[in-house]
Parts: structure tokens; sequence; C-alpha cells
């Protein structure tokens, strides 16, 4: 019983930065770009995030700075390919490497030599404290019940409810007929890379503001490309890629796990870590035949 | 009725695409309840023109007023909010999405997205002009006939003005033609203003109250809807008789059928067929025409004859060799040659004019894999000279200008000496001197005996080339003559789909 709460546990805490990465690229390829950005935006937001919060005692500054980091990020991807029509591939791919060279050189210039700094991370919130023995499924930072309880929810409703998350669908399916419709395409793909690269960079703020109180190299982990994996597992619904998101948590939790029950201590461990991304790569395969991808996946938009 | 300014009204309208002028000082109007019909051949510059008063395109001269008041107009959102609506030929529809979100699309400025006003709108559309459409269902499994409703309601929607419908008929039915011409009317009768653009004088006769022709970017003229069809073909096509002299004399072609096409069915785009039961012959030393306004099936004939597409019924035979089905080298290796519309996809411009002259027959010029340098290139020296092809052999193919690098495809075809060749618009964009030597070589191989199909929309060519011509319409032949006794006029009127020739 405790195994399996723990477990849950630690879906939902390893599922917040992907909730946030799945999220933010859906929006981003709904609009019709591919934000190969992911990556090195979920790094710098959380370097971004951790310089800022450790300078300032303030994890909320810090995650303001995450955000701001995102948004810009996103609007750099967003010059590149809907400004100058490049190539998406290239633009995202040199994106991830400038944001990780960035925040690699901001690290070493702030802290040079010394040794790891930390601050005091996110506490826990438990809002259903009162259940017993199952309460401890809910022993969550704030960032994960923001994630599930309004993330989620809102990034739903306006993907999918409201005007402006129609101009999104319709500018990644048609931009020529949302043009002729009167919608401004450029503007609508720059807000919908924007609003993407802060949720990206909060995703990755997650990692020092709350999961580790640090900053370390290489600490996303590729999780940007797990996300990416995860938008088109989820066939472009915030749903479906969220579903997603607790999948691949639940294995990469459960791996752990696996390794101190006897039994599977003789399996190399590598074994083990490459699991989940197994069961990503088969569940793409899977799922991933026939896929609808949005009408204008990788094109630039250009008035003729 | 007081004398009103016009619902809209276009001045001096000039529009250059490089060095082609697409609209030369166009001056045209429409008035309140009316219905204005722009014709003209394809490329005379009628989309241009209507897509420059919806903002889709710019002007590089001239003015747009509405109602009398200039207007700037330099996106869809401005022609919009001026009472400009416009259902361009392909459906501006987001297709995954139902109709009322197409509807409610680019509407709103707050983040409310208001699908019932857009399921209103679309019910009033359908109690005062009788165009039914289901809000609700996904666009994507619409006919093409109720996306083309979908795109009326959402221009009414917008409360326009003025509707330009460009070539609204070309992916109808007959029976959606007619329940399309209704609504126009009732629209009309409502005080709206309706552009109509096609090429079809029946269409235009039907609906119009005026006329007007565009040729080559300029305004032939404008004239009373009745206007006598013969009058407006020859407005269109644009001279009582052709300019050209008729220069493939010679010896009179054999009797001998080399291509012999029977009964050949191609599907098209929704479910309409491109081509229905075609036949015809083109014999030893004869050049067949095939005459008719682009999109009427051409391309798609042009295609089954190299190999490309597929018929769903029909045969296609070279001296007993079965075209239809086979694949490209099969096709290449039964001697025929072909000279496709789109020059520069045959060609792969980054490669050099040597290894571009010996692409469809590399296994001539190697073995076991390896390619033998010296005799491409010997090859290409030969060929530059023989098709005096301005150019080196190692000089890369996207470099040429487009009279030399028709040469190339010449060069590469002819020197196989096929028996049967298949061209399309050999001379679409070029100057005169290297249109003068593509003709003369197609003649030369007439004159050694190859049958030639020659597609072609420049009547000129198609008069000075071909010993018979037949006429496209909607993917049937509607018309064989022999080429003494074409006349413009009835060549006009059948492209146009009006009447059989006996």
């Amino acid at each position: 019983m405790i195994f399996v709460i723990d477990l849950l546990a630690a879906t939902l805490r390893n599922a917040t930065p992907l909730v946030y990465g799945t999220v933010g690229e859906t929006y981003a390829e709904r609009s019709g770009v591919l934000n190969l950005g992911i990556e090195g935006t979920m790094y710098a937001g959380a370097f971004a995030g951790f310089a800022t919060a450790w300078a300032t005692g303030s994890l909320l500054l810090g995650l303001l700075a995450a955000i701001v980091v995102g948004l810009a990020a996103g609007a750099v991807m967003a010059l590149m390919t809907v400004t100058f029509g490049a190539n998406q591939h290239v633009s995202g791919i040199g994106l991830t490497i400038g944001l990780i060279g960035l925040s690699e050189f901001a690290n070493r210039l702030i802290f040079a030599g010394g040794e790891l700094q930390r601050i005091e991370p996110m506490p826990i919130l438990n809002p259903f404290g009162g259940l017993g023995e199952i309460s401890a499924v809910f022993d969550q930072y704030a960032l994960t019940w923001i994630a599930f309880l309004l993330i989620v929810p809102a990034a739903w409703w306006l993907l999918q409810r409201s005007s402006f998350g129609l101009e999104i669908r319709a500018v990644g399916e048609n931009p020529e007929a949302a043009d002729a419709a009167g919608v401004n395409v450029a503007r609508t793909r720059y807000l919908a890379l924007m609003i993407g690269g802060a949720l990206m960079a909060i995703g990755g703020a997650f990692f020092t503001l709350a999961l580790l109180g640090s900053f370390t190299l290489d600490i996303i982990a590729g999780r940007g490309w797990v996300c990416v994996a995860l938008v088109i597992f989820g066939r472009w619904r915030i749903g479906r890629g969220v579903i997603g998101a607790l999948l691949f948590s639940l294995v990469f939790s459960l791996q752990f796990r696996l390794r101190i029950l006897p039994g599977f201590g003789e399996l190399p461990f590598e074994l083990l870590l490459a699991l989940p991304y197994l069961v990503v790569i088969g569940a793409l395969a899977l799922s991933g035949r026939n896929v609808a991808y949005p009408g204008a996946y990788l094109k630039p938009y250009r008035r003729t | 009725m007081i004398d009103s300014a016009p619902a809209l009204e276009l001045r001096g309208i000039t529009k250059r695409f490089g060095d082609l002028v697409a609209n030369d000082g166009i001056d045209f109007d429409v008035r309140r309840g009316e219905v204005h019909a722009l014709l003209g051949e394809n490329g005379a510059g009628k989309t241009t023109v209507m897509r420059i008063a919806y903002g889709l395109t710019q002007a590089d001269a001239g003015e747009v007023r509405v109602e009398g008041q200039p207007r700037i107009i330099r996106s869809p959102r401005d022609a919009i909010s001026a009472g400009i609506g416009m259902v361009t030929q392909h459906f501006a529809l987001v297709g995954p999405m139902s109709v009322a979100e197409n509807l409610a699309l680019g509407r709103s400025r707050g983040l409310r997205l208001d699908l019932a006003a857009a399921r209103r709108r679309a019910a009033s559309a359908s109690d005062r002009f009788g165009i039914r459409i289901d809000p609700s269902l996904r666009v994507a499994n619409l006919s093409v006939g109720q996306q083309q409703r979908v795109e009326i309601v959402k221009a009414l929607s917008r409360d326009c003005r003025v509707l330009i419908l460009d070539e609204p008929t070309a992916v109808l039915v007959p029976d959606e033609v007619n329940a399309l011409f209704a609504t126009l009317r009732s629209l009309v009768a409502d005080g709206l203003s309706i552009v109509f653009i096609s090429h079809k004088l029946a269409e235009v006769r039907a609906i119009s109250d005026r006329v007007s022709v565009l040729r080559r970017g300029k305004l032939v003229g404008t004239a009373a809807g009745s206007t006598d069809e013969r009058e407006l073909a020859r407005m269109m096509v644009g001279r009582p008789t052709f300019g050209v002299e008729r220069v493939a004399d010679g010896a009179a072609p054999s009797a001998k059928p080399i291509l012999r096409i029977r009964g050949l069915h191609v599907a098209g785009a929704n479910d309409l067929p491109a081509i229905s039961d075609v036949s015809a012959d083109v014999c030893a030393g004869e050049i067949l025409g095939v005459a008719g306004v682009s999109g009427n099936g051409q391309t798609e004939l042009v295609e089954v004859l190299s190999g490309m597409r597929r018929p769903t019924s029909g045969s296609a035979a070279v001296s007993g060799t079965e075209l239809a089905g086979a694949d490209p080298g099969q096709v290449m290796r039964a001697g025929v040659g072909r000279i496709p519309e789109d020059r520069h996809a045959s060609l792969i411009g980054d490669l050099s004019v040597a290894y571009n002259l010996v692409l469809e027959r590399l296994d001539d010029f190697g073995n076991g894999g390896r390619i033998d340098e010296r005799r491409i290139r010997a090859h290409a020296v030969e060929l530059i000279r023989r098709f005096d092809i301005r150019a080196g052999p190692d000089d890369p193919v996207a470099t040429l200008s487009g009279g030399n690098i028709q040469k190339v495809l010449l060069a590469r075809v002819l020197s196989r000496d096929p028996r049967v060749i298949v061209v399309s618009q050999p001379t679409r964009g070029l100057d005169v001197g290297a249109t003068e030597y593509v003709r003369s070589q197609l003649l030369e191989r007439r004159a050694d005996g190859a049958a030639i199909l020659l597609v072609s929309e420049d009547l000129d060519e198609l008069i000075a080339l071909s010993d018979r011509l037949i006429v496209l319409y909607e993917g049937r032949i509607v018309g064989e003559m022999a080429v003494a006794d074409a006349d413009p006029e009835q060549l006009g009127m059948l492209m146009a789909g009006r009447g059989r020739a006996a």
C-alpha cells in the first residue's frame, strides 16, 4: 500500500514539468510551429528561476524570471520562424543549443568555482491532509497543484473554447483561411509561441525551485524532447497530452522503485532507466499512425 | 431610382509580377443590385484584380472606391470592414473545424467565442436567402457545393454588400450551379452587388447584368449581359482571325495511327471525373492539337500518357504497347518522349546540363553502377551543339534562361528519337526566338514521322503547328476538326463550353 501511494505521489510530482512542457509545446504546434527550442527553454527557465531566487531570496521572483525568459525564448522562436520564415527544425535546435550555452555561461559567471549553491525550495502543500494514509498522494508542490488544477483546464478552455484558441487552431490548420477571415496570422503565432515558451520555462523552473532547490548541469536531461513526443502521442490535444505525461511519469517513477526491489537488483539499472523512453517509443509507434498533423505544420505563411 | 455611386469601383488598377503585367490600368465597377461578370481566359488577370479589391494582393497603382469613397485596402480585414466579401477559388475554410467555428473565426475582439451567434447567423442566411447549411457539421465532411455555401454565408454574416465569386461553378455539378444561381438572384434582389469571375460564356450570359472582358491584363470592354456569345467569345479570344500563318505544311500525315487512345476515364478531385470517355488517334507525321482552358483535363491526359497517373478505365496504346497503368520507365521504353508543362519540375536545377541530359537514361552511360563521366560530357557537348543550347556542359541548369532550359529538355527527349511526343505548353514564357526554335523542332519531328500530341493554351500556336484539333471541356472532347476548318470564334465558344462541333 505504501508502495502504491508513494508511487502515485511520485508520478504526479515527476509529471509536473512534463505537463507544463507538453501544454506549452501543444500551443506552439497547434499554431503551426514545431518549437524544438523547448529543451533549451526549459533549461533556461530552470537556471533563470534559480539564479533569481538565489539572488533575491524570493521564489516568486524566481518564477517570474523564468516566465520572462520563456516569453523571450518564444518571441525569438517566432522572430526566426514567423517573421523570417526560417526552417523550424534548425531554428528550434539552434535556440536550444543557444539557450543551454547561455545558461551554462551565466552559471559559470555567477556561481564560479564555489560549492553547489542551494535555495530553500517550495514547500509541500496538502489540501487533503485529513484522508489518512492515502492523503500522502497529495503531498505536492504548489507548482504541481497549479499545473493540474489551474493550467491544464485554463489552457484547454483557452485553446478549445475561446475565440483566441480558435484563431490559434485556424492559423495552424489553414493560415490562408484565417487571413481571409481577418485574423492576423503572424500576431497569433507570436502569442501562441510566447505563451508556450512561458509554460515550458515554468516546467524547467520546477526542477530548481521545487524539486531540487539547486541548479546542476544537464538538469533537464532530455525532458523537453519527451514533451515533443508526448504532444504527438496526445494528437495535439491537451487532455491526451497530459495523460501521456502521467503515463511516462508513472513508468519513470516505477523503474526507480523497482531497482530496490528484490529480484530486480540483478538487472542492469540502465535497462530500467530506459524503460519509460521505450514505453514512449512504443506508445508513439502504436498511436502515431494515421495521426492528423496540424494542416500548416512546419509551413511559414506568406501572402502571395 | 436615384443615380447613386457604384457599390464598388476600381480605377486604374495596375499590378506587375516581375516582367509580367497582370493588370494594366483596369477600370471596373459594380452597381447596387447587379451581377457584373468578369470574363477572360486563364491568365487574363481576372483573379488578380479581384484579389486586389479584397486585400489579398497589393496593387502597384490604382484606387479602390466603395460607394464613392476611396478606401485603402491592405488586408482582407480592411476589405471586410469596407463591406467586401470574396469566395476564392480555393475555399478559405478550416477543414477540421465546424461550420459554426468557421463562421466565428476572426470576428470577436475578446476571448469569448460566441458559437451561438454564429449559429443564429447561419439560420438567418437560411431564412433570408434559402442557403441551407447545418452549422454543427465539420467542414471537411461537406461536399464542395456545401462548402461554397458556407463561404457565401461567411461573407454575408460579415455584412458584405459586394460579394466577389472567383470561378464559383468550376467545382460544381449542374444541379449545384442552378442552386447557386438561385441564391445569387435572391442576393441581388436584396440589393447586394456580385462580381462573378468566369470563363464560361453560357453561365456569364445566364446570370450577369453586365460583362467586362479582360485579355492579357487589359480591359477589352464592358458589354450588356445579353450580348451575343460569338461577340463575347471574340472579345475574350481577341481577334476575328488568327494572326499567325499556318506553317505546318509539307507532307500530309500518314493514315497510320501510332498513338491510339480509347475510352479513357480519369478520376479527378472532388469526385468529379477529370477525363471522361476521351478517344483519339495520332498518326505518324501528325500533330494533334489539344485546345481548352486549363483545368479541363489536359494535365491529367498528359499525365496518363507519361505514366504518371493511372486512368480508371480505357486504354492508350503506342503501336500496341499499353501505356495506361505503365510506369514512366515503361512509357519511355515504348518510344514516348514527354515535354511536360512544368519544365522546371522535369530537370534538376542544381545538377549540370550534362547530367540533366542523361537523367532519363543513366544506364546507358555507365556500367555496374559506375558513371562514365567522359561519355556523359561528350554526349552533352554534342547535344549542346545540335540543339543550340547557350550554356556549357557543367553549368547548373538553374542558372539557364527559360528558353535554354526548354532546349535542354527538348534535347534530352528528341535525341532519343521518340515515335510519340507528348508535349504541353512548350513555349509558355519563352521569348520569340526560343519559341520559334521550339516550334521548328517539333515540325521537324513531324516531318520525320513522329506522332505528336500538343497541348497548348495558345490558340495561335495550335493553329500554326497542328494538323487536327480537339477541344477539351470539363474532361470531354467537345469538338474535333481539321485545322483548316478551325475558326477562332467557334473555338472560343467550344472552349467556353458552348455547343459541340459537328
